[in-house]
Parts: structure tokens; sequence; C-alpha cells
């Protein structure tokens, strides 16, 4: 499975960067530097907290969400308070929702979820880290909520026929997370081999977790 | 009965092509920009609404035309301005000494 357009897709690993991107100066890039230079000279941003702020937002991401997913798996209690306050659980956890509030979605035998956010590009970034460009796209936006089994498809993923299909659009103030259907055969397996089964894409509803 | 008035931004449910699962690692101006925005909202100098209203008035060539984050810089630009954190005098001021300083024709 070394397919990158693949729905197994696995992470982490590395994408290259845009080539448009920190070798020359564009107009955008030279305003976000005179904007942080002119926040830093009003005292009202540190350096050091941009560097923090970036460290943490790059510490964020699958194994965090994975580690969630395992949980909520193998103990009933976290998973029920998960899918009563998803904001509250995943404190346990470090996470920290700010203004924002996580709303879990159970993938079940008979329920396929999927998340979209069709106005710009609400994610449960707290959990998951920055989005991917398909995410932010036209085509996903437009489509996900019109069309998901052919969206779904496009991804290699087949769901069922009887399978319902719910698709969640967020917003700026409401996040959601897919609780992926546990494959089966996995119930000897612990927490952190289950989380290795979990991808970023299980959890935004266009992946199924893996089998071991 | 006749669709009602949509903004650019507002494309759920409209014709579109083909997913394409493309995906890149963030640059680091890109990653700054996203911590710019998280720090001025939690200092209180910036809300996520008022970074939507200013991404959503972007003409739809410019929305089109402009990256993700080339989009955010700008509105958090605009919001800036907006609040008086920024005066677009000093902004254009420093913008310039910036491409002079580093050598990019104007």
């Amino acid at each position: 499975m070394t397919d990158p357009l693949s729905a197994a897709h696995a992470h982490p690993h590395r994408h290259p960067p845009r080539p448009d991107t920190d070798d020359t100066l564009g107009h955008y890039q030279i305003m976000e530097i005179a904007i942080r230079e002119l926040l830093i000279e009003k005292g009202i941003v540190t350096p050091a907290e941009i560097q923090r702020a970036i460290e943490a937002m790059d510490a964020r991401g699958e194994a965090l969400g994975a580690r969630i997913v395992a949980r909520a798996w193998t103990d009933p209690v976290f998973k029920a308070r998960l899918m009563a306050d998803g904001t509250e659980a995943v404190r346990d956890f470090g996470v920290d929702m700010g203004t924002t509030r996580l709303f879990v979605v159970e993938n079940t035998p008979a329920v396929h979820n999927m998340i979209v956010c069709t106005l710009c590009s609400c994610y449960p970034r707290m959990v998951l880290g920055l989005p991917p460009d398909w995410y932010k796209s036209r085509n996903y936006r437009s489509r996900a909520v019109r069309e998901p089994r052919g969206v779904l498809r496009e991804f290699g993923l087949s769901v069922p026929d009887d399978v319902e299909v719910r698709v969640h659009d967020s917003t700026a103030d409401m996040r959601y997370l897919v609780l992926p259907l546990r494959p089966g055969g996995t119930e000897s397996l612990s927490a952190e081999r289950l989380a290795a089964l979990v991808s970023r894409d299980a959890m935004i509803g266009i992946a199924f977790a893996r089998n071991p | 009965m006749r669709e009602p008035f949509r903004g650019h931004h507002d494309m759920g449910g409209l014709p579109a092509g083909r997913v394409e699962k493309t995906e890149h690692d963030y640059a680091f101006w890109e990653k700054r920009v996203d911590a710019m925005n998280v720090l001025l909202a939690s200092k209180g100098h910036l809300r996520v609404d008022e970074m939507r209203r200013n991404i959503e008035a972007l003409p739809p060539d410019a929305y089109d035309r402009m990256s993700y984050y080339e989009r955010w810089i700008s509105a958090i630009a605009a919001t800036l301005l907006q609040r008086g954190v920024l005066t677009a005098d000093e902004l254009g001021r420093k913008m310039e000494a910036i491409a002079q300083r580093e050598g990019v024709p104007r």
C-alpha cells in the first residue's frame, strides 16, 4: 500500500512543501513578516510565544487522536464521557478546545460518519493538528454534503448501501471527530496497538480503521 | 424557487469536480500565520468571526487565486486595521522596508 492516493495513505511521513513557499518572498509573505515585526515592536506578541504556538500545533496530530479513539474502544466509562461531552473528556489527554466544542460521532455497523466544513476549513485542529489541503478544497467542501458516497468512493472507500452516511458540517464553534468502528479480531490488542490502526483519515471519516 | 443569494465561500452542495487527495507539509511562513492567529485570538485582539468576515469579504477572483494562508494573513491584516491595532500607513511602510531589506523588487 504505497499509493499516496489510497485511502489507507498512512501518516506520519513527509510531504514536499509547496515550491512557492519559503524561497522567494511574495506579497503575502512580506505582509506576514511586517505584521509579525510590528506586533513584536508593540509588545503584543513575543518571538518566543510564536515559536511555542508553532511547536504546540506541530505536536497535535493523528497520534493524539488515535490515542483518544483507542481509549474509547477499550474503556467504556471514558467512551460514555467522550460521547456525552467530547470537549470535557479530551482534557484527559491535555487537549484544551479553547472557544470551540468537540462533538464525537460514532461509526456503527449501521452508520458511517464523515466531517466537512462547507464554509471554510473548521476542523478538530486541537486534536488532529492542521487539516490536509483536500479538506479545504472547493471540490470536497462542495460535494461532501451533496454526494458523500461518491466522494468516499474517490477516496477508495465503499460504504454499503444499507449503511447510513451522515455528514457533519463543522462551524467555527462546533468541531467533529469521527470515532471509527473497531476492526474485528482486535479483542486481545492493547490500547497502544489499537491506536496504530487509527489514521487521521479514519477520524475524518474518509477511511476505515486498519485491520491488524 | 430561485436559489437564495450565496457568498462565494458558501459552496456546500454546489456541483464541483473530483476530490484530489492533495496535501503538503506546511511551510514555516504558513505555520507562523497560524500561530499569529492563535495568539491574537487568545490575547483578545481578534475573533474567529472577524477572520471569517474578512475572508468572506474577499472578491471571488481573489478568494480563488489566493492560497489558504494568503487569505488568512490578509484577513488578519484587515482585522488589525479595523481594530486600530495597526494603521495602514505603518503596515505599508513596514512592508516596503522589508522588501528593500530582503532585496525583493517592488
